[in-house]
């Protein structure tokens, strides 16, 4: 009987083993293209990652369907990595065991910061087995200035990109603004970037107030806006995100302020419900798309397939502009031919595409940020697509060319050798 | 910085918004102290019981209304409160502080987790009713919003029954002496279990009644227990056990101060260039003593916190240890 038992564990470790062997060995080969995609999927800021995944599901629905790359379809592995750079390493590790191309991160320069070493110290050292960071959001200038690398691609616009298209949306009548940000690494690079484009594109701006706040600890926001009125300042320019951003705007309107806010992030998922309807014609965000801006500028497709995904999901496709990123590994796989890192790597960079709003969207090479178009748009009554049914939606006020955001960048990139 | 206002003007106005952001911190401090100086147990899942009775109110309020959801999410706090104590606290009691600390905590988790499947990650749309959400008054240009006026109110007359309850009535006298004394009220024969479910019971529906209140003016979502957590712990730590004024005075001492930190443009430097000594960049610290006020001033409960720790450990009207 014993004999049986062990024989019949045997033979099932044996299954296992080829089963998933099997499953690495056709990783590179044939079978899916693998993504590691790591964010956080649980604690206070689940939603990020969990909402991420379900739109890059629709947006890879989309790009298999328009036949992947050479011939294989794109597939996502999600990994929890708890807001931790440490659990982000261990996701690298995950995905180089298992033989991706590729890791793809959105939420958190710390993290990326970390990533971008580690998968520079695992391609040194594994020169068959390299792997392409692509950043889908962590946005700190830094990551391809200082501390660029030739194995990550920055798909989103950065922190001056971001200042600079806020400071260009400013209209003429506005001459006094107030700063708040957040006392940490992005907040006090907004805080440095917003001034610095203040300085250069409309010195005729004063700033009457400059205020940093401790990360998620402020709950009554009256003081501040006490302080803001007391100010005299027309537009509120801050890059705060979460309740910092959510509290801060409800606080002022509840005292009845009379200013324009200027965000980075409420048109994130959250923001649009808890500004709620008083915010009509007030709030503005720097953002990469909103659901109305191909129904703007006539692109029926587009506006077709976005409107798709909102009759399915009950939260803004606000990250539709991912769609971008895939279809530049599509064309720069494609190009090259393969699937490889190395290949594909030397493809995307200095790649142009036209993305789904009709803009030439570039990889610059010198740097690999993306120089692509964005926007400011305002939270306001009568667009066709309501934000997460509050009857109020975004439209577009300024939109920045892609020429415009080619900001000059101090990156020392030590490529490999051929 | 900015061009400043009368002085007055803004003493006066932040007097206001500290007065009432500090009675939102009473309203969740005071079950908490309740059950702290009762029962020995840090309960972790007090603001919990704050969460669970914004998203109650929101649900409530959504089939049948605001004023209705006010009455009902307390009392549904009250209720869970009180099967929590009789089913489970109970028996972790036997096995001493720590272990009933370690079951809040966990309770904690679980309860954020249970509000994350059945309500969602993202925040709720749980909106201030219609005829609340105006200007109550004008003062000095600013609108002073009716909603705020209405949660003064709630959390006076709260205080104001709490008194009552425990004063004038005998179950209040004996929940008095079971706060100084609980082996002693045990000893005289008082069904102290049962005392002791009350005021679980009636913590929660405090708990639950400040979520009512304070998630339709602050952002009803998943994390809201985690961030309001801290803070209500330093309230009660620094009011000291057993005092309910102490932990009013506390909660009124804490909301002015991080109010006026924010409004007070100052900082050690300046301090310190009135007795003639001027901080340069060379200075050692020099950007510890240049940081100003408005910068470190969420912060400065957690630095009372550990003040009164060191020098008055009891709290500020402490009236036991634990």
């Amino acid at each position: 009987m014993l004999q049986l038992k062990r024989l019949i564990a045997l033979l099932l470790v044996v299954v296992i083993a080829l089963w998933t062997g099997t499953g690495t060995v056709t990783a590179q080969q044939g079978g899916t293209i693998k993504i590691m995609y790591t964010d956080p999927l649980s604690g206070p800021f689940a939603q990020v990652g969990d909402q991420n995944l379900q739109q890059f599901k629709y947006i890879l629905d989309y790009i298999n369907s328009r036949g992947g790359a050479v011939g294989r379809k794109f597939e996502i592995v999600s990994f929890d990595n708890k807001s931790q750079p440490s659990e982000a390493l261990l996701a690298l590790k995950a995905a180089t065991d298992q033989n991706m191309p590729i890791i793809m991160q959105c939420s958190g320069s710390n993290i990326a910061a970390a990533l971008i070493e580690g998968v520079d110290k695992h391609n040194e050292r594994n020169p068959n087995n390299r792997i392409v960071y692509v950043n889908c959001g962590a946005v700190a200038t830094e990551l391809t200035n200082e501390k660029c690398s030739y194995w990550h691609f920055r798909m989103d616009a950065h922190v001056g990109m971001k200042a600079e298209t806020m400071v260009r949306a400013l209209p003429k009548e506005v001459t006094k603004v107030y700063l708040l940000n957040q006392d940490y690494l992005f907040g006090q690079s907004v805080q440095r970037d917003v001034k610095t484009f203040l300085g250069k594109l409309r010195p005729d701006v004063k700033v009457v107030g400059d205020e940093l706040i401790p990360l998620g600890k402020v709950k009554d926001f009256s003081p501040y806006v006490t302080k803001i009125k007391a100010s005299g300042a027309q537009a509120l320019l801050t890059g705060n995100w979460g309740p910092d951003m959510t509290l801060l705007i409800k606080s002022g309107m509840d005292s009845g302020l009379d200013i324009r806010y200027y965000t980075m992030y409420a048109h994130l998922g959250g923001g649009a419900t808890a500004i709620g309807p008083a915010g009509n014609g007030k709030v503005r965000s720097v953002m990469a798309f909103h659901e109305n801006i191909a129904v703007e500028t006539g692109k029926t497709d587009t506006e077709g397939w976005t409107k798709q995904f909102r009759n399915q999901h009950d939260f803004d496709f606000y990250a539709a502009g991912f769609r971008t990123i895939f279809e530049f590994l599509q064309a720069a796989m494609n190009k090259a031919g393969s699937a490889d890192p190395v290949k594909f790597a030397a493809a995307l960079e200095g790649l142009t595409i036209t993305d789904m709003l009709g803009h030439q969207v570039t990889m610059r090479k010198a740097d690999h940020q993306i120089l692509s178009e964005y926007f400011v748009g305002v939270f306001t009554k009568g667009v066709k697509y309501d934000s997460e049914k509050t009857g109020l939606g975004w439209k577009t006020e300024t939109t920045v060319l892609p020429k415009d955001l080619d900001q000059p960048n101090t990156c020392n990139m030590k490529r490999p050798a051929a | 910085m900015y061009e400043k206002a009368p002085l007055m003007e803004v003493l006066l106005v932040s007097l206001l918004n500290g007065l009432v952001y500090g009675m939102l911190l009473f309203m969740l401090a005071s079950g908490l102290t309740l059950i702290f100086s009762m029962m020995g147990v840090l309960n972790f899942a007090h603001a919990s019981m704050y969460m669970l009775g914004a998203y109650f109110a929101y649900s409530v309020s959504r089939v049948i209304g605001f004023w209705p959801a006010l009455v009902i999410a307390p009392i549904l706090c009250g209720v869970l409160g009180a099967l929590i104590e009789m089913y489970a606290l109970r028996r972790v009691h036997r096995n001493g502080h720590i272990a009933e600390l370690l079951f809040t905590v966990g309770l904690a988790f679980i309860i954020e987790k249970g509000v994350q499947m059945a309500w969602g990650l993202l925040p709720v749309p749980y909106r201030v009713p219609p005829v609340l959400d105006r200007a109550l008054f004008h003062i000095y240009g600013s609108n002073f919003h009716a909603y705020r006026g209405f949660m003064l109110l709630i959390s006076v007359l709260m205080f104001v029954a709490i008194w009552l309850l425990l004063t004038r009535t005998r179950i209040g006298l004996v929940i008095q002496a079971a706060l100084t004394h609980p082996e002693m009220v045990g000893a005289l024969g008082h069904n102290v279990p049962r005392v002791f479910t009350i005021v679980f019971a009636g913590g929660s529906v405090l708990a639950g009644l400040a979520g009512v209140i304070g998630g339709n003016y602050l952002v009803t979502e998943p994390s809201m227990a985690a961030t309001m957590g801290p803070i209500v712990f330093v309230v009660v730590v620094f009011g000291g056990l057993g005092s309910l004024t102490g932990c009013f005075v506390a909660s009124l001492i804490m909301g002015l101060v991080q109010t006026y930190a924010v409004v007070l443009d100052v900082s050690f430097a300046d301090l310190l260039a009135r007795l003639g000594l001027h901080v340069t960049s060379a200075t050692p610290l020099a950007e510890v003593l240049t940081m100003p006020l408005p910068r470190v001033g969420a912060l400065l409960p957690y630095l009372m916190l550990i003040l009164v720790l060191l020098l008055k450990p009891r709290g500020l009207m402490g009236t036991r240890d634990t």
